[in-house]
């Protein structure tokens, strides 16, 4: 009998010729990822249980991004206990500013194909794209795995989706995570790997990969993986014959396999205020909206940037309509300036955000009122995600926030490509 | 852990996230007694000054999806839910309640049964939840699960490892 995707990871890490899903089992952890809001808590737990040193200083990342730049006069306090934990145990990688920790974790090379990765965040999820195990947890686990170095897992069951053929013009992968996520609900993937495979998902860059396994935690998965290939490799800078377990097997054991036709994607947007309750934009055209936002770990990536300028290029956004862009990192920041991308967005009327989380969990740079409306890039539209409660989110791909910012109402973003 | 217990129902519905459970602008205040006034801040206000110690949450499907905010399973442990029982649960909120010693129950017909203000009993010994006449069975908690609940969570459980 043949393997799953996240069954071939969990195989590699504990170095057993089979696992079974629902078993139970102990992983070695490769990699831990904690970010600045939850930091004080891991190193309070971490005291707590009676630890003194931490199991390995090297697999440690700490990413401070939530609370970047400061907002309230005791968001320091957050820094200041990470930075003299991270000297006291000699944690050498420290992010203070550079990015959105699920962005920096894979770019940076923290994470490569083939390991089993945990963060205090549940968009950990975002580095199975290039072929790791990778998952949100607590931080009183965190606190259990920096002095151990392990966690129990359950070997999930696998959901496949076979996703073959070309997209169309204006689709792009935020789209089909946002159609998965109709289809299977926002719980329909609970203690579940998804697994992302087929001609288009090949076709995909990496950064648009990272939108699907980003997303799949909206769905309950546990964990979103797609199979390393060349791109991966490369991407990673690692060898790729090291790599060539990390295949599932055409005979794997899967819980319930999807097909998609890629043609038959179409832009679609997730409507207030759950991520499954998705809409074709045509059905929501002319509805009026008050503030787009491009960014996130979802979708603040170069490309995503890149499309927006395409789309705003020598245009203005509408009156009384804000844009806020947060790129998803200071690499991507940078490059984006070098090639022009941050002048157009900045001269269509754009407020560039420095990349960080701000925005997306609704702690700074945009925060919107009673009555508000906006669409938005990110990976969540729960009620009062990004400040009133009574304020709307809508979730769509960068080009159908672009174009609705252009207008100040929801538009197909086809007519401007 | 006490093996039975009544207490009067809260109800709420389906897709109950984080978010609404502790609202990301309440995350950085310095303790989780500060947290516990703002739970489900966004969706009903008022609820966390009702809420009366071993008062019961009964919720719809994915109870606790969306982050890994452990502050939401510890603010209702703070305001001393004695259980939650909901139709089902995300993934990182069940991991994070058990390991901060608040029980969660599972079952899928009280939800549509029972009214706000009803009083449940919850019997943990045969996995049985009362309300009136009906009685309603919940899946069966390991035994280590409900030690670990017992003892506060996975802090004392790690304590003892490290012989403090």
């Amino acid at each position: 009998m043949g393997y799953t995707l996240a069954e071939k990871i969990i195989m590699r890490n504990t170095k057993r010729s089979s696992v079974t899903a629902g078993e139970l089992l102990n992983v070695n952890v490769d990699k831990v990822m904690v970010h600045d809001i939850f930091a004080p808590f891991v190193v309070e737990k971490f005291r707590e249980m009676g630890f003194e040193k931490v199991w390995n200083p090297d697999k440690i990342v700490f990413v401070y991004d939530h609370l970047v730049p400061t907002s309230f006069i005791e968001d320091f306090r957050h820094h200041k206990i990470a930075d003299a934990f991270a000297a006291e145990q000699h944690i050498k990688a420290v992010h203070r500013a550079d990015g959105v920790c699920h962005q920096l974790m894979p770019e940076l090379r923290y994470v490569v194909p083939g390991q089993v990765v945990f963060g205090t965040d549940s968009h950990t999820t975002t580095y199975g794209a290039i072929g790791s195990f990778s998952t949100g947890i607590g931080y009183t686990e965190m606190a259990a795995i920096f002095g151990t170095g392990q966690l129990w897992i359950k070997v999930p069951p696998t959901l496949k989706f076979n996703i073959n053929g070309e997209l169309p013009e204006g689709v792009y992968s935020k789209d089909i995570i946002l159609r998965i996520l109709g289809d299977i609900g926002a719980d329909g993937g609970t203690y579940k790997a998804l697994e992302f495979g087929g001609s288009t998902i090949k076709g995909l860059s990496i950064s648009s990969r990272m939108t699907l396994s980003n997303m799949a935690v909206e769905a309950g998965a546990k964990v979103g993986v797609i199979e390393p290939d060349e791109k991966t490799f490369a991407f990673s800078g690692v060898e790729g014959s090291q790599f060539q377990d990390l295949k599932s097997d055409p005979d794997a054991s899967y819980e319930k396999v999807f097909n998609y036709d890629a043609s038959n994607f179409k832009p679609v947007v997730a409507c207030p205020s759950n991520v499954d309750n998705i809409s074709d934009v045509e059905a929501l055209l002319g509805t009026k909206i008050d503030q787009g936002f491009i960014g996130s770990c979802t979708n603040g990536r170069f490309e995503d940037l890149e499309v927006a300028a395409k789309i705003l290029k020598g245009r203005k956004i509408a009156p009384f309509t804000k844009l806020i862009i947060t790129p998803a990192s200071r690499s991507i920041y940078a490059e984006a300036a070098k090639a022009g991308i941050i002048g157009i967005l900045v001269e269509a009327g754009a407020i560039m955000n420095p990349p960080a989380c701000g925005l997306c969990c609704g702690r700074s740079g945009g925060i919107v009122s009673d009555g508000e409306r906006v669409i938005a890039t990110n990976n969540r539209n729960f009620l009062g995600r990004m400040g009133s409660p009574k304020s709307e989110i809508f979730l769509a791909s960068p080009a159908t926030v672009a174009a609705a910012a252009l207008e100040g109402k929801i538009v197909d973003p086809r007519k401007y490509l | 852990m006490k093996e039975a217990f009544k207490g009067r129902v809260w109800k709420l519905g389906d897709d109950i996230d984080t978010d609404i459970i502790i609202p990301t602008q309440f995350l950085a205040l310095k303790t989780v007694e500060d947290m516990k006034k703002y739970a489900f801040n966004p969706l009903r206000p008022e609820l966390a000054a009702q809420i009366e110690p071993g008062d019961i949450i009964v919720a719809g499907k994915n109870f606790g999806c969306g982050s890994s905010r452990e502050q939401a399973p510890e603010i209702l442990a703070a305001l001393k839910i004695s259980c939650i029982i909901a139709k089902s649960y995300a993934r990182i909120f069940y991991r994070n309640a058990f390991n901060n010693g608040l029980l969660l129950l599972e079952n899928n017909e009280l939800y549509d049964c029972c009214s706000e203000g009803d009083q449940v009993s919850v019997q943990l010994e045969n996995s049985q939840v009362l309300l009136g006449e009906k009685s309603f069975e919940v899946a069966s908690i390991p035994t280590d699960l409900l030690q670990m609940v017992e003892a506060g969570g996975l802090v004392p459980f790690m304590r003892k490892r490290n012989g403090k």
